[in-house]
């Protein structure tokens, strides 16, 4: 079975991953084999088979509703790009 | 040569105060200045941090603190650059985190730390723990201390190679689908993947979280059983830790592994295998038959279908995970216009390019009109990898394979070719998908020139005592592990 074709920039945009045309052209070709690879996988019959999403599955799982300390607002921001006012600065979102 | 010891060794001497931790410490720097700029090991560390650890350890034995209280109380132990330590940076050995310094300790590390283990470096991987060689960092490659035109594997390629060329005593790795096992393989060392959910996964920067898992890597298998015996437990600050007992794992080892059964996998004898890897995993099998043990052939029919079924789910969870790298918070930021573009060029600037490869490959298998196609076709497909190995689980109590097809390659040879660097990962992936443990152990070297085999030992789930008595008895056997590489003992 051939692979999806891969529309490259439209899974970039989604990725929110700006390329370069050489990038582009580079990654759609690699993307291509490695697809055409994971073909493979369709020689299985999965019909009756539940999917894993975790080997040791567990439910519910809870801890104490404590009161505890948290990370300090200064440290929170200690790493951030732009700040000020103890808040982080981001471009306009909303005209 | 102190820091060529092992951590039993080092902690009675420290205990008997025939050394102190600062000569422990001082030791492992000193090799750090005569080897590191051929190994490349370390991204970073703090000698003077480091020493004054040291001292501190010192004064705690002084005042009547014992290694039975805190088993790695003045061991220094060297840290892979994605697990997080107050006020250290951390990388992921990529750009896009900037200058980013941690603000809190993972819980392993806290582990480490309440044990009495003095934690320094930043030790090199692949970007975001994405790699099978460590050729992907942003940080340049780590080189392999056998032959440093070769690769040390990866991802945790610094962690082994800085064990291996006796800069550290031990350290910590991650392995999402090979990246301990494969390598301490490649480098000469013990290289630990405990069971999924063993080990607190908090403040470990994610790459696929159903994948993760936290080990060390160490000069015998004895300081490896020490090292889980500290690091397991569950975590409520991690809800897929499991509550599972910790048992005694060094007191397990005990050598006695007659009666027990191996299964030995058709499946991974295959094409591709290196004649030599080959012969040395033969022989290792029946120096196990020889220590009592019985050797069956089993199958695990789905093994053809494992490294794809990874890189479906893999980079599904990574697209998920590194979606936090927006500029926004921390790290790198390029600015754009709005919102949108700024994440974009941020993440266009910052990551390297198999990490967008399989950012672009994980959003693909997860995007509208492929989810069921792939990605739940990969889980399902995954369920099968599962059953493979908890039916034989049934007759067997561990599984003995090679850790890698062959032994280290050459820097460059697969870099162009991420479908066949993948596929050098085809003995390790399985494990992680099952939710197993497993253990690369020395079993002998290729001939010229002479580079490290690993032997893998799989067990079943929380089942690290019996994989660790296995490994162990082997171990005592031939002696293999205490080989050290020409460059690590040159005067």
């Amino acid at each position: 079975m051939a692979a999806a074709e891969i529309d490259i920039r439209y899974v970039a945009h989604l990725a929110r991953i700006a390329l370069t045309p050489d990038e582009e052209k580079k990654l759609a070709a690699q993307l291509g084999g490695i697809l055409g690879y994971i073909e493979k996988l369709k020689e299985l019959d999965v019909a009756n088979v539940e999917p894993t999403a975790h080997a040791v599955p567990m439910v519910n799982v809870t801890r104490a509703d404590e009161i505890r300390p948290s990370l300090l607002h200064e440290d929170a921001l200690r790493n951030a790009p732009k700040q000020a006012n103890g808040l982080f600065i981001v471009p306009k979102i909303v005209e | 040569m102190l820091n060529q010891l092992t951590i039993s060794e080092l902690a009675a001497k420290l205990a008997q105060c025939e050394v102190s931790a600062r000569e422990v410490v001082q030791s492992c720097l000193d090799q750090i200045a005569r080897v590191d700029g051929k190994i490349h090991a370390f991204i970073s560390h703090d000698s003077a941090d480091a020493l004054a650890q040291a001292d501190a350890a010192d004064k705690q034995i002084s005042s009547g603190a014992t290694h039975a209280q805190k088993p790695l109380l003045g061991i220094p132990i060297a840290v892979k650059d994605v697990l997080a330590v107050k006020n250290q940076p951390l990388n992921c050995g990529s750009k896009i985190l900037g200058k980013f310094i941690s603000p809190y300790d993972a819980t392993a590390i806290e582990k480490l730390k309440a044990a009495g283990a003095i934690v320094f470096g930043r030790l090199n991987m692949d970007e975001f723990a994405m790699g099978s060689s460590t050729e992907n960092s942003a940080f340049g490659t780590t080189r392999n201390p056998w032959d440093i035109s070769r690769i040390p594997g990866g991802s945790s390629g610094g962690s082994a190679a800085a064990v291996a060329a006796d800069e550290c005593i031990a350290s910590l790795g991650t392995d999402t689908g090979g990246s301990i096992r494969q390598p301490a393989a490649l480098c000469g060392c013990v290289g630990l993947k405990p069971t999924y959910g063993r080990i607190s996964r908090y403040g470990l920067v994610a790459f696929a979280s159903s994948l993760d898992q936290i080990g060390p890597f160490t000069k015998d298998v004895r300081d490896s059983a020490t090292l889980l015996g500290v690091l397991s437990g569950v975590d409520p600050r991690d809800s897929t830790s499991v509550p599972q007992p910790v048992p005694n794992y060094a007191a397990a080892l005990d050598g006695k592994i007659k009666g027990l059964k191996l299964g030995l996998p058709k499946e991974y004898l295959i094409g591709g295998l290196d004649p030599e890897v080959k012969a040395a995993v033969d022989a290792a099998v029946k120096q196990i038959e020889k220590l009592g043990a019985e050797i069956v052939e089993i199958s695990l029919p789905h093994t053809d279908y494992a490294v794809a079924t990874y890189y479906i789910v893999a980079t599904a969870e990574a697209s998920a995970n590194l979606a936090r790298f927006d500029g926004i918070r921390y790290g790198l930021r390029v600015d754009g216009s709005d919102p949108a573009e700024l994440y974009s060029k941020t993440r266009g600037a910052g990551f390297g390019a198999e990490v967008k490869r399989r950012i672009i490959l994980g959003t693909y298998v997860l995007s509208s009109g492929y989810y069921d196609a792939y990605y739940l076709r990969a889980q399902k497909v995954r369920t099968l990898i599962r059953n493979d190995f908890l039916k034989a689980f049934e007759t067997v109590d561990a599984i003995v394979t090679p850790t890698t097809p062959t032994a280290a390659f050459k820097i460059g040879e697969k870099s162009d070719d991420p479908l066949q660097m993948y596929l050098s990962d085809i003995f390790t992936i399985s494990c992680n998908l099952a939710g197993i443990c497993g253990v690369s152990v020395p079993c002998g070297f290729t001939k010229s020139p002479k580079l490290p085999i690993g032997l893998q030992l799989l067990g079943k789930p929380f089942g690290e005592e019996m994989l660790l008595k296995i490994a162990h008895a082997y171990e005592q056997g031939t002696g293999r592990h205490k080989e050290k590489p020409p460059l690590s003992t040159a005067a």
